[in-house]
């Protein structure tokens, strides 16, 4: 019961930052994607390959170079967390090669990539582990503290103990941001999503652009992947992403495209996902709140909370014109 | 292992062969001897490997082979990832003149109902779930265990080691054979300890509430936050993050179906106080074993405290965070299998239950 009244408590706040965490890479993943032009729905399967190969990463790198680990233990994550992104690149670009190059409907690509991520997971897990659905433990990173903060007392649990790739995500956030509001390649890319006609005209790769934006959207999704396997849990677990593709789109969306948006919308879902954990008697069932993300982004999407400012040439194929 | 089954293929091969000759040389006899028994298994959602729930229906299987290796031959398959395919695996193994046919976990109460109408020559073993109004002839054995008594001792020994008067409980979904687990738990806690303090908490109401280690994680550490110095699992993979959350917290938790101190990362193994060992390798070669001797019968078995079906996990590990605790346990055992106590199987058993208890 005295749960109830602290709604604000740090370790709720702190429990509310981990679990925003995946969400909002995965998120900001998809600002750069359709920016670009390209919807990319298949940021779940993406996510899938984040968490399994972050643990192949992890795991193999501590077992080729334990002396190397053993000095330095921070470099098995690490390697877990490059293996992720590569794969989650490795992933992103056939999506990019079939709707870019071939012009496939980007819906059907993207599921296509979410039930090829589910069977390729299990066969890879067999493959490398032996069995068909968890991976054996990994390490994660070690915990930080933050400067300054640390000192005070009552700050404890959001200052101290937490995770380097929370401070990493939120700083690509702000990169993100910076990025595709003030440098020549952001704006090119959000040129390719508005109107791609118009960018080629102007000597623009249009293709090229996009393809940035769906391979950077993989290594994010990838890495939102690395961070539940090797931060949260520990190891690789079939299904362990729950969905956090999906919410993650729709932060993306309530958060209009932007990556502060994201942020934003991404801290909102974690807050409420946290609370429907911590809070003991809440005032409506938790299953509400596990539909709020998807609720949402459908009154966005309706026009009910503020206008959806999507790029104009979201998920349309570009053609170019032949000379 | 390895070898066992090689040579179990290896005397197969002979078989095989001898099979062959013998129906060569004597074309119009039907080859009696060779006839093996077979026996399959469809594994719930989960699969090998899952170091718990279905690892011990195979090591279960594992035993049978060993022990009649000569006369039964076995198969074991796997759903794909939701499960959605089980049906489809039975009737597979149905179709192909299998014998005997497991169905690990009670999701697949429906599909075996099913499936048991269409092959009425074929026997099934059902682990967990149950099928009304079976009788001895029935196809379909209904192999169920009284989780509640074990999870009693369990609940027992957190009251009795917690030290700040807190316990906790994580379950995967939200269903009454979970239900079941907590109110053994909470029974036995409370009956040693009235004073102490149980907080459960599930993942979720789907399948999927079994592998969400995230989740699990972020449960047991409110629980821990709550003050709460020991957590019970029932939740498949989802335990995994209660164990990580115990780690980090640097307190107790207990495992869940097989003797999770066993399997569990290094780390996490001081942190296993114990775990509540369901016998599901137990049922699985019982019933292998009645059926080739002849004895299979249809209807329901209970593997309970009595039986060897359930119990607390004693190991190299954790021998000497139980030692102070575990002449007490034993007692309890006692009780509940000379009846002297009976544990609640449910959430509304469990009210009355702790009515009955001395204030």
């Amino acid at each position: 019961m005295e749960y109830v009244t602290s709604l604000l408590s740090l370790a709720l706040i702190a429990s509310a930052i981990r679990v925003t965490m995946p969400i909002l890479l995965a998120a900001l993943g998809a600002v750069y994607s359709e920016r670009g032009g390209v919807i990319n729905i298949g940021l779940e399967g993406i996510m899938i390959m984040g968490t399994f190969f972050g643990a192949v990463g992890d795991y193999v790198f501590a077992r080729q170079y334990p002396a190397l680990v053993a000095a330095i233990p921070d470099l098995a994550p690490a390697a877990g967390v490059l293996a992720a992104m590569l794969a989650g690149m490795a992933f992103a670009l056939i999506h990019a090669l079939v709707t870019i190059t071939f012009r496939v409907d980007q819906i059907i690509s993207g599921v296509a990539l979410n039930l090829l991520a589910v069977g390729l997971a299990r066969f890879l897990n067999i493959l490398f582990f032996g069995v068909a659905t968890q991976s054996p433990g990994v390490s994660g990173f070690t915990p930080v503290d933050i400067p300054i903060l640390e000192g005070i007392p009552v700050l404890g649990p959001i200052a101290t103990g937490i995770s380097p790739m929370i401070l990493v995500a939120l700083l690509l956030v702000l990169i993100g941001h910076w990025t595709l509001l003030r440098t020549r390649f952001g704006l090119r890319l959000r040129g390719v999503g508005e109107h791609p006609r118009a960018a080629d005209t102007l000597g623009i790769n249009v293709y090229g652009m996009r393809y940035a934006g769906v391979l950077i959207s993989g290594a994010l999704a990838g890495m939102a992947g690395a961070y539940l396997a090797i931060e949260q849990a520990h190891l690789y677990f079939e299904g362990m992403t729950q969905g956090r593709g999906f919410i993650a789109l729709a932060a993306m969306i309530f958060g209009n495209w932007w990556p502060l948006g994201a942020l934003g919308a991404s801290a909102l879902f974690g807050y409420f996902d946290a609370l429907s954990l911590r809070v003991v008697v809440l005032p409506v069932p938790s299953q509400f709140i596990n539909v709020l993300p998807h609720i949402v982004s459908i009154l966005v999407l309706a026009g009910f909370v503020r206008r959806a400012q999507p790029p104009a040439a979201d998920g349309v194929p570009y053609t170019k014109e032949e000379e | 292992m390895r070898g066992m089954r090689g040579v179990g293929v290896l005397a197969l091969a002979m078989v095989v062969v001898l099979a062959i000759t013998a129906c060569q040389q004597r074309a119009q006899q039907p080859a009696q001897q060779a006839k093996k028994f077979k026996v399959g298994i469809v594994y719930d959602v989960g699969g090998r490997g899952d170091l718990s729930f279905n690892d011990m229906a195979f090591a279960g299987l594992e035993q049978a082979q060993r022990e009649f290796g000569d006369r039964i031959e076995t198969r074991d398959l796997e759903p794909t990832a939701g499960g959605e395919n089980r049906e489809e695996l039975l009737r597979l193994l149905a179709g192909e003149n299998y014998d005997l046919i497991f169905g690990i976990g009670f999701l697949f109460t429906d599909s075996i109902s099913r499936v048991a109408k269409e092959f009425p020559n074929v026997k099934f073993g059902l682990i967990d779930g149950f099928v009304p109004d079976l009788t001895d002839a029935s196809n379909i054995v209904c192999l169920l265990f009284n989780e509640h008594e074990g999870s009693f001792l369990v609940g027992a020994a957190a009251a009795l080691k917690s030290r700040t008067g807190v316990i906790g409980f994580v379950g995967g979904m939200k269903i009454p054979l979970i239900e079941k687990f907590e109110a053994g738990y909470i029974a036995g806690a409370r009956y040693v300890k009235p004073s102490i303090r149980v907080l459960s908490d599930y993942a979720g109401t789907t399948g999927e509430a079994f592998r969400d280690p995230v989740k699990g994680k972020e449960l047991a550490l409110a629980q821990y936050d709550r003050r709460a110095d020991i957590i019970y699992h029932a939740s498949g993979g989802t335990g995994i993050g209660v164990f990580e959350a115990a780690v980090v917290k640097k307190r107790l938790a207990i495992g869940v179906d097989a003797d999770q101190s066993l399997t569990v990362k290094d780390d996490q193994r001081p942190q296993i106080l114990t775990s509540m060992m369901k016998r599901v390798d137990v049922s699985v070669f019982e019933t292998i074993k009645a059926f080739v001797d002849g004895q299979y019968k249809g209807g329901y078995k209970n593997f309970g405290l009595a039986e060897g079906g359930v119990g607390y996990a004693e190991n190299d590990y954790n021998k000497d965070m139980i030692a102070d605790i575990k002449d007490r346990l034993e007692d309890l055992k006692q009780k509940i299998v000379a009846g002297e106590i009976k544990v609640p199987a449910s959430k509304a058993e469990l009210d009355t239950f702790l009515k009955s208890l001395p204030k």
